[in-house]
Formats: structure tokens, sequence, C-alpha cells
């Protein structure tokens, strides 16, 4: 069985490699074979998930050693995966979620004339995706990691005639090498300590080691985290990141890839668990980045920003919760996966809006359409609740787990870490709300695109609208299956471990508070914008609204102190580069030149002279020798 | 029938003598078969020239040049497999020749280099040709003077110098003994009988046939000068140890040897004798091999000599040369260590430097061709310095990947060709990546060999000499050898450069297409240097298991 591991990504890895070299004649074909080599991958993962589920739950971890990949004495890292229950998890949800935004591809990129491309590099990215959560390694992992980095950035920059798409790539990938850097810094301090890094014998060795060096290796993993899972302070790129296909927008920078981080964290659990200012820090960083995410995500007018504001925000609590170590760990993947479910099909029902109103993203633009589009208009309304977390959809029983696992923290910090996760739920149904009354409610307030074309809204293709229909299922349902007999808990605590941590108030007490929190935010979105007509022109706003539109001035102190930083760095090295460097070496080569050409004159062509230099070389040659033995 | 009789008891009478008795020599002939062999073709390429019709001299001669090249080397290779290489290595033929790893591996070099070597000379597609007659790099006639009505009534008549083919044997035939020679004599003779038709070749080429003659001419006089200092040396040595033979001389070194030849009781055991004997021997070796300060014949002769026949002698003639050096130094002089080692070191560091320093402004290509190869001298110099079975091996090792690099680059060279000839003024390289990618493409991989650079034997090579020397203990050298590769890199690249990203000549020259032959040795050329540079352990063992001297 544990022979198909190979298959998983072997699949879509080979479907990348005959979309990507296959050339035009696979234009006609290429999206089929593409979804088909999804599908196929999402196969073999079910029924490796079905074997898995026969054996009891400590022979569930299967491995498979192809080769050994660098074979160097002292450094060996090995071809190898490693299929438990976590990953597991992720294999189901890349792989199902993949070959479903796939489908939806078909429809969504029917009219570009690169779609072959398209599905190549999405087969590229599953690929990338699996190996990473399958590696038995770090170094492997590393591979994986960057693989995915590579597809994201193709990806977002696939409409590269545009150049802010263009430049939204370069972003991403540059921020995203930050956090790499960090992941490398990782695997070399863990050799350097460990002498490996292979995950069993890695874990097996954090008792024995200092717990300054894991909490170096520990941040340094979290800074990995914080770049692929746009968390601050490496969160800038993801809004950007929107300039991508939408269906690129659902599936890697809201469904999988930036969950890697929560993946790492979790993964990692071992190293974390001994390094408690490092988890401090983790769920300092997914504290701040949930509240980030979630302002942003109230201010910005186009749908997917908004909506890529929340994802920022749903990492955080994500990253919250693997931060708090036990008693978060088996949260953070629920809700990581019930969040994989409705936020690609909040994405993929964005999408279907944007399809059917001429590509416009502005939701000041949209307003009555949940008539015209009633298919979209329940699905998305369905991931609407589920992630404001109305009682009984997905989205109630993981974050209300999260919420809960906060206050379990413990002292000072639970209360403040479940402060801001309770502060985080009204905000989000605050934004939601926001988003779901702007775009499906109100008035019509459609504009002519630049073209002066007028918006004709219509339902989306069945190939788009059923992968929604199957999310929206997913939304609905998926939190309560894995809740009720804590399934989930039990299927993923022997990977993860699991407490039950001290809350000092009770389970019906936070979720008390969390629909009070609901209520109010939703009751103020109503308030703002149920109730009265939306401008199409944004208002000025509050100074906060202000600074929520951009971002919070994320760019803006990037610039300044990052990129005039480098500037100012990287002028003082070119002028001494130039002064210095180039002084040394242009004098050098100088040198050899004036001496090559001096001593090419002793070369003047006479027998006689070239006989002189022999008997001369030949005299001192026999002195020297002489000498030597006089000494 | 009474004359007859008398003649016989004449000889058997004088071996009835008991005191005059004189023992038959025991000659192996099965040991030296590869050397007899390339003679015996030799001899047979000399009465082909006598006697076989002159239209298909040339054929014959190719062939029976390659054919004897060919059984040479299956020789040598059953030599080797016959365990001669090592666990039977011997000295054969009354102690003059050692048939031993070394020298086994060298010969095998020395005649695989030889055979592509033996394609460039047979190639006869590149000059255009003259009154209807395919013509070779060759002059139609050595012996007419330059621009005389003989020499055009010779081109007329369609004349080629087949005796080429012949003297090239020769010179293989001396080269084969060069570094196996196990006494001074026989290494004086073979180096004479390598040199002198070496003398004869540098002087035949068909176009440029004057500077041809100069550069054959002070080749000759350089050459003799440098075997003069050869000889003195020997005498000196024989004057030190009373004999010839290398493991007697260096058993007086050693000082195992304690009787006195009555005749030479005044020298023997004289140290002031071994140290000059053995500083002119070395003389003369390095001569050979292209050292400074003994170099300065290399740029003319390589510039002047037919192309074909400098890629052969910048090859062969450096690994027989090194062969020889590597024997005297390792079986002759290893008690001398703490006096020799000095001198070499400053020797292949002077070498080394002046090499690459020089080829900095040149503007030939073949003559920085030389000058590369005079730095190359130095690296495989540090090689040898090493005296431990690992700078054996390295330098064997150097040797063979640097011969195949350097024949084909000069072929490379055969091909660029203007009106005039091989084009071989770097300018008009300029932009020759342009026009044929395949060709400059080509010398790229040679020149980054040359260069040191990974992935081509040139890196493996020169791995091997520099960890053998460090480890040796030759660090400082070590330091200057990596400085200057990092000199010799500049003028490597620049001609890369200049072939790849100037913008073409309108005047410049064409690359001529030639027959099967020269693509043949360019294709080994390169295929060796990628062959060596990826996968070089099995070669490196093989020169590892060849790196024990018979004594």
């Amino acid at each position: 069985m544990e022979n198909l591991i190979a298959l998983l990504i072997a699949a879509p890895l080979f479907g990348a490699v005959v979309l990507l070299c296959g050339g035009r004649r696979l234009d006609k074909t290429g999206h089929w074979i593409g979804t088909l080599l999804a599908a196929v991958s999402f196969g073999i993962g079910v029924v490796l998930f079905a074997d898995m589920l026969g054996r009891s739950a400590d022979e569930r971890t299967l491995t498979q050693n192809l080769y050994t990949w660098i074979p160097v004495e002292g450094f060996q890292a090995d071809m190898a995966f490693q299929l438990d229950q976590l990953s597991m998890t992720f294999v189901l949800l890349i792989s199902g979620v993949g070959t479903l935004i796939h489908v939806y591809s078909i429809g969504y990129m029917e009219h570009d004339e690169r779609r072959r491309r398209f599905f190549g590099y999405l087969n590229l990215f599953v690929a990338a995706m699996l190996l990473l959560v399958l590696a038995d390694n770090y170094l492997l992992l590393y591979f994986g990691w960057e693989g995915v980095g590579l597809a994201s950035y193709l990806l977002i920059g696939f409409w590269q005639h545009k150049p802010s798409a263009a430049t939204a790539a370069k972003k991403a990938f540059l921020v995203n090498r930050v956090g790499d850097m960090g992941l490398s810094i990782a695997i070399m301090l863990m050799f350097t300590t460990f002498g490996t890094f292979a995950f069993t014998p890695v874990f097996g060795a954090v008792g024995e080691t200092s717990e300054g060096m894991l909490t170096a290796i520990g941040l340094m993993l979290l800074l990995a985290a914080c770049g692929k899972s746009a968390q601050v302070p490496l969160q800038s790129w993801l809004g950007d990141a929107m300039e991508g296909p939408t269906p690129v927008s659902a599936l890697i920078h809201a469904a999988t890839m930036v969950t890697a981080g929560v993946y790492l964290i979790v993964r990692s659990a071992a190293v974390f668990n001994a390094a408690p200012d490092a988890q401090l820090v983790v769920t300092v960083v997914g504290a701040v980045t949930l509240l980030f995410g979630a302002i942003v995500g109230c201010a910005k007018d186009d749908i997917k920003k908004a909506l890529a504001g929340s994802t920022m925000s749903q990492i955080g609590y994500m990253i919250l919760a693997a931060g708090l170590g036990p008693i978060g760990y088996v949260f953070a993947i629920m809700h990581l996966v019930t969040h994989g479910f409705f936020k690609a099909g909040l994405f993929l029902g964005a999408g279907s809006v944007m399809h059917g109103m001429n590509d416009e993203v502005d939701m000041r633009k949209y307003g009555a359409l949940r008539t015209y589009m009633p298919v979209t208009f329940v699905t998305f309304g369905l991931g609407y609740l589920a992630i404001i977390g109305f009682p009984g959809l997905s989205g109630f029983f993981s974050k209300d787990m999260i919420i809960e696992a906060a206050f379990a923290k413990g002292g000072t910090e639970g209360w403040i870490l479940g402060g801001v996760t309770l502060l985080g739920a009204g905000i989000t149904a605050f934004y939601m709300t926001r988003v779901m009354l702007l775009t499906f409610f109100g008035e019509k307030r459609w504009q002519p695109d630049a073209d002066g074309h007028e918006p004709h809204p219509h339902e989306s293709p069945k190939s788009m609208t059923i992968p929604m229909v199957i999310l929206a299922f997913g939304s609905v349902f998926a939190g309560a299956f894995f809740e009720i007999g804590e399934r989930f808990l039990k299927w993923l605590e022997p990977v993860t471990g699991y407490s039950h941590g001290n809350p000092p108030v009770s389970a019906m007490t936070v979720t008390a508070a969390t629909m009070v929190m609901l209520l109010v935010g939703v009751g103020i979105a109503w308030a703002m914008y149920g109730r009265r007509p939306v401008p199409v022109v944004a208002p000025r706003g509050s100074l906060l609204t202000r600074a929520a539109r951009r971002d919070l001035y994320q760019d803006d102190f990037n610039h300044v102190v990052l990129v005039r930083g480098g500037e100012h760095l990287t002028r003082s090295l070119v002028y001494v580069d130039h002064s210095l460097v180039d002084g040394v070496v242009n004098g050098t080569a100088a040198s050899v030149g004036g001496l090559s050409g001096r001593l090419r004159k002793l070369q003047n062509g006479y027998a006689r002279s070239y006989a002189v230099s022999m008997f001369g070389g030949t005299a001192i040659l026999i002195a020297a020798t002489l000498l030597m033995r006089a000494v | 029938m009474s004359t007859l009789t008398s003649a016989h008891s004449l000889w058997t009478l004088a071996a009835d003598t008991p005191a005059e008795r004189i023992p038959a020599p025991v000659i192996e002939y099965a040991q030296l078969a590869p050397t007899l062999i390339v003679v015996g073709a030799a001899v047979v390429g000399i009465l082909v020239e006598a006697f076989v019709p002159r239209r298909s001299r040339y054929y014959v001669q190719v062939f029976l040049t390659l054919a004897a090249l060919a059984s040479a080397f299956a020789a040598v290779v059953g030599l080797a497999a016959g365990g001669y290489g090592s666990t039977k290595a011997q000295v054969a033929a009354m102690g003059a020749i050692a048939v031993d790893g070394p020298a086994l591996f060298l010969q095998g070099t020395i005649l695989l280099a030889s055979v592509v070597a033996v394609f460039t000379f047979a190639e006869r597609r590149l000059d255009p040709a003259a009154h209807g007659n395919r013509v070779d790099s060759f002059a139609a006639q050595a012996a007419s003077v330059p621009g005389s009505d003989s020499e055009k009534a010779a081109v007329k008549a369609g004349f080629t110098t087949t005796e080429v083919f012949p003297l090239a044997l020769f010179a293989i035939a001396g080269m084969l003994i060069f570094p196996a020679a196990n006494d001074l004599l026989t290494l004086f003779v073979a180096l004479e009988v390598f040199s002198l038709p070496l003398y004869l070749l540098c002087a035949v080429a068909r176009r440029q046939r004057l500077m041809s003659q100069e550069a054959a001419v002070k080749y000759f006089l350089l050459g003799a000068f440098s075997s003069a200092f050869l000889l003195f040396g020997i005498a000196l040595l024989y004057g030190y140890a009373g004999s010839m033979s290398y493991a007697v001389i260096a058993d007086v070194v050693d000082g195992t040897i304690t009787k006195i030849d009555p005749a030479l009781a005044d020298t023997m055991g004289n140290d002031v004798l071994l140290l000059m004997g053995g500083a002119l021997i070395l003389t003369g070796l390095l001569f050979k091999v292209g050292a400074v300060p003994f170099h300065m014949w290399t740029p003319d002769v390589y510039q002047g000599a037919p192309t074909p026949v400098t890629g052969f002698m910048a090859a062969a003639t450096k690994v027989a040369a090194f062969g020889a050096l590597l024997r005297l130094l390792y079986v002759v002089l290893p008690g001398l260590r703490w006096d020799w080692r000095p001198v070499m070191w400053a020797v292949a560091i002077v070498t080394m430097l002046a090499g690459a320093v020089i080829a900095v402004t040149q503007t030939d290509v073949k003559r920085l061709l030389a000058y590369s190869s005079v730095a190359h001298a130095g690296f495989i110099l540090a090689g040898v310095i090493a005296t431990s079975a690992e700078g054996v091996q390295s330098v064997l090792f150097y040797l063979a990947a640097y011969s195949f690099v350097t024949i084909g680059a000069f072929a490379v060279v055969t091909l660029v060709r203007d009106a005039g000839g091989e084009a071989t003024h770097l300018s008009k390289w300029a932009g020759l990546g342009r026009r044929s990618p395949l060709t400059a493409a080509v010398f790229a991989v040679f020149l980054l060999a040359f260069a040191g650079i990974p992935l081509t034997s040139g890196f493996t090579g020169k791995f091997a000499v520099f960890s053998a020397a460090a480890e040796g203990g030759a660090g400082a050298l070590v330091v200057i050898g990596v400085l200057s590769s990092a000199i010799a890199a500049f003028f490597y690249i620049r001609v890369i450069v200049l072939m790849f990203f100037s913008e073409p000549k309108a005047d410049g020259p064409t690359v001529a297409v030639p027959s099967p032959l020269t693509m043949t040795t360019i294709a080994v050329g390169v295929a060796v240097t990628l062959v060596l540079g990826l996968a070089p352990q099995y070669f490196l063992e093989l020169a590892g298991q060849a790196s024990t001297f018979v004594r």
C-alpha cells in the first residue's frame, strides 16, 4: 500500500510535464488531462485513506523510501515519504479541493488561449504541495515548499501582460524568499544540532537539546510559516496575489498553499512544545494577523481583496491555535480543513460573480445579484454562514473550538488571546456580512465597463457551479461531521497529541459570547450597508477605514524601512565595490597585463637569446641544487 | 666452400675463446612488442616510400600507421591485462627498459593520442585542392626552396610529403621508450629518436614555409643544446655511480653499494658530480616539457610547425617527457629528494606564473596555446613534486586528460581558415560563435577544460595534482597554482567572449568542413574531456593502479 504514496505526487507531476512540454497539440485536451490526473491523485488518496481507516491508530503511519536523494557521507537526504493522519488530511484536502478547482477552471478559463499552460501550472502546484506534506524530512519538505512557491509565482503572474499581475507575482516571490530563508536556516540549524533533518530522529532528539537552540529553530520555522501563510510581518503579498485568476486565489491563496505554514508548525510540534518562548511568539503573530486581516477585510471594496483579508485573518486563527501547543493543534488543522471548504467556495462564488459581471471586482458596483445568480447566491451564502460561525455550520464548530482553546491556555495570556479571538469573530461577522450585502442585496449599482458594455449578470456554466455546490456541502456539514463523537480529535490525536488545557470559563459561556459577537457584527453591518443605500463611489471614510484600505500602511512601511534602507545599503556597497574592490581587481589585472607585456619582450625570436636563457637557467638550477646541499 | 668454412671458423673461434665471451643479450620480445611494432611499421613505411607508387602511398601509409598504432595499443592493453603493470612489472632488455604501470599507462596514452593526431595528419579536405589534387597540411616537396620553381612544379605534380607518417612513427617509437627507459643511455637514445623526426616534421608546413623552417631550425638548435646538457649530466652521473643503470645509481645514492670501481676511484660517490649531473639531466627533460626558463622554444615552434604536428607534439612529447622525468625523480633520485624538491618547487612556480602571465597578451591562437601548455607544464610539475603514489597517479591522469584536449584544440585551429590558410590571429576569431556555433562551442569546451572548469577533464586533473601536492606538503605551491589558474582563466575565457560576444568581422575567416578524420579527432577530444570530467573515477583508479615504478 505504501508504494502508492509516490503515485500521489507522480500523477499531477506527470500532468505538469506533459502539459508544459506537450506544446500546442494538447491545447484542445490539456485541461481534461490536467483535471483527470488531479482526480487520479484524489482517487489514490481516497484508497489510502480507506486503507488507513482499516488499521488501528498506532499503525496508521506509512513510509516509502524511493531512493537516497543526496548521498553524501554524513549528509543523507532520502527521497522518502511519510503518510500519517496529518499528511492524509492534507492529501485529501489538496487533491480533493484541487480537483474541484480544476473542474471549475475548465469553465472559468475557457476563453483563455493559454489554458493548457494554466492547467500545467495547477498540476505542478498540486504535485509540489503533496510533496510538501508527504516528505519525511525537512529537506524534501523544503523542496516541495519551493515548488509551491514557484507554482504560486507562475500563477499569480499568469496574466503577465498586465503589469499589476507581473508586479504582484514578483512581490509574492520576493516576500516569500524572506520566509524561505527562515526555513533554510532552520534546516541548517537542525543539521548542525541533530546531524539530520528527517522528522523522526529530529523529534526524538529534541529532549537532549538546549531550549535556546530549539527556540531559534522554532522562530526560524515561524518565519518560514509567516512567509508562506501571509502572517504579519510577511503578509503584504497576499492581497496583491489576487491579481491571479480566481481559481488560483481559491486553491492556492485560500485553501491550500497558504496553510502550509500551519502544517509546518503542527508538524514541528515536538520542537515547539519544547520551546515555550517560540510558541508564545507564534500565538502573538497569529493574534496580530487575525485582527490585521480582519480590519483590512472590512475596508476593501474589491471582493477578492476583502476575501484575501479574511483568509489572512482565518489563518491567523490557525496559527494562533497552533501556537497554543497540544491544546490547539487539532483545532488548527480542523479549522484549516473547514476553512478550505468554505473559503474555496467563497472564492469560487466571487469568481462566478465576476464572470457574470464583466470581470468587475468592485463590490460597490454589484448589488441585487441574488435573483440573477441563484446558485452562486445560495452556495456563497452558505459559505458566508459557515465562515461567520453560524450555529451548526462548519465554521461554527472549528472556530468555536479555537476560541475555547485560546481561553484554555490559561492565565493572562489565555484571557488576552481569548479576547482577541472573540473580537475577531465579531469583525469577521461584520466584514463578511458587508460582502454579502454589497454583492447580493440592495439596489443594482451596475456600471458599464471600460468598453461601455453594460453587465448582464447570468448564472455560470455547470462546470463552475457544480464545484461550488460540492464545496457548499462541505461548508455546511464538515464541521458537524468532524465534531460529532470528536471524530477529528481522535483521528489526529495520535500524531499531534492533545491536552484539554484548563478553561477558566465553561464551553457554553464561550459559545454564547461568540454568538453575541456574531450578532453584534452582523447587526452593525446591516445598519451600515443593509438599511441605507450604498454609494457607488466609496466615501472618504474615517482614519481607520482609510488606513485599512491601504492595508494598514503595510506597503508604505515596507517601502520606507526595507526598500529605502535596502537602497541605501546597496548604494554604499556599490560605492565600496567601485572604489575598493574594483580598484584592487583592476589594479591586479593592469599589473598582470603590464608584466605580461614586459615579459613578452624577452621572447624576441632569436635562438641565441633563447639559448642564453637556457644556459642561465641551467646555471641557476645547478647552483641552487648545490646551494641546497651546502645549506 | 673453403672460404665459407674459414669464415665460419672465424666466428666460432671467437666464441670459443672463453676469456672473450660476450653473453648473448636476452630480449623479452613480447614485453617490448608495443615499441617493436611501431619501429617495425616505421621501417616498413620507409620501404613503402621507396617502392609503392606515389598515387597510392598516402593510403598505404595511413593504413599502415593506424594499423601499427592500433596493434601497439592492443599489445599495451594485453601487457597490462597480463599483470605487467602491477604484479609482473619488471625490467626487460638487460635492464634497459622498464615494463611497469607508469610505462604502460603512458605508452597507452601516447598511442591513443597518436592515433587521433595521425587523423589530423591525414586530413586532406581543409586546403582547397591544388591542380585537382587533394592536399594535406604538409609541403608538396619539403626539399624544394620556398617560392622556387621546383616547389611550383612539385605542387603542380600533386606531390605530397607522405614521409610524415614514418617520421611520426619513429617519433612515437622514441616516445614509447622514453618514459620506459631504465638506463641513462637508453634515455638519451630514445630522446634523440623522437626528437629528430619532430624537428623534421616541424619544417614541412605547406603554408608559411619559411616560418615553419625557421621554427624547425630553432627547435633543432635548442634541442641539440639541451641534449648536450643531458649528455653531460649522464656523463657526470656515470662518473658518480660507475653505471648507467637507474637501479645501480639509485643504490649508490642510497649508499647500499659501496664497492668502488677502481677506474673511477677518484670520482665515485662524489656528491658534487651527483648533484650537477642530476641537475643537468633535469635541464634536458625540463626543456622537453617546456618548463620555464627552458620554454622559450615553445611559442615559436608551436606557431611555426604545421598545426597537426603542433598538436601531436604538444600532447605526446609532454606525456613522454613527463614520464621520463617521473622515472628519473622517483627511481633514480628519490634519495636526493631534499635536494631537488626545493629547486623543482621554484621551477614549477616560475613555470605556472610565467606561462599564465605571458599568455595574457598573446594575439595568436597558436602562441596562446603554447603559453597555455607552458602553464600546464607547471601544474603537472606540482603533481610531480608531491613525491607520493598520489602524485604519480595525478600526473598520469593529468597527462591523459591534457593530451586529448590539446590535440582537439589544435584540430579546431586547423578548421578556421581564410585565404592565407589557417587564420590564427585572435582578432579574426571575433564573432566565430555567431557564424559557426558548433565549432566555437567545441573550442569553448576545450578552453574551459584548459581553464579547469568543473565538469571537464581539466578540473579533475588540476584537482588531482593540486590535492596530491597539498598532501605532499606543498601548500604554498598549490596557492600559487590556483592563482595562476585564475590568471589563465582570464585568457581562456577572453577567447570565449571574443567568439560569442563580439561582432563578426566582415572579412572574417570561414570554418572549413573537415573529413571524418578530423571530425573524429575533435569528437574524441570532446568525449574524453567530458567523460573524464563527469565520471573520472574509473580512470583515476586506473592511473592509481599504474602508479608504482619498478626498480
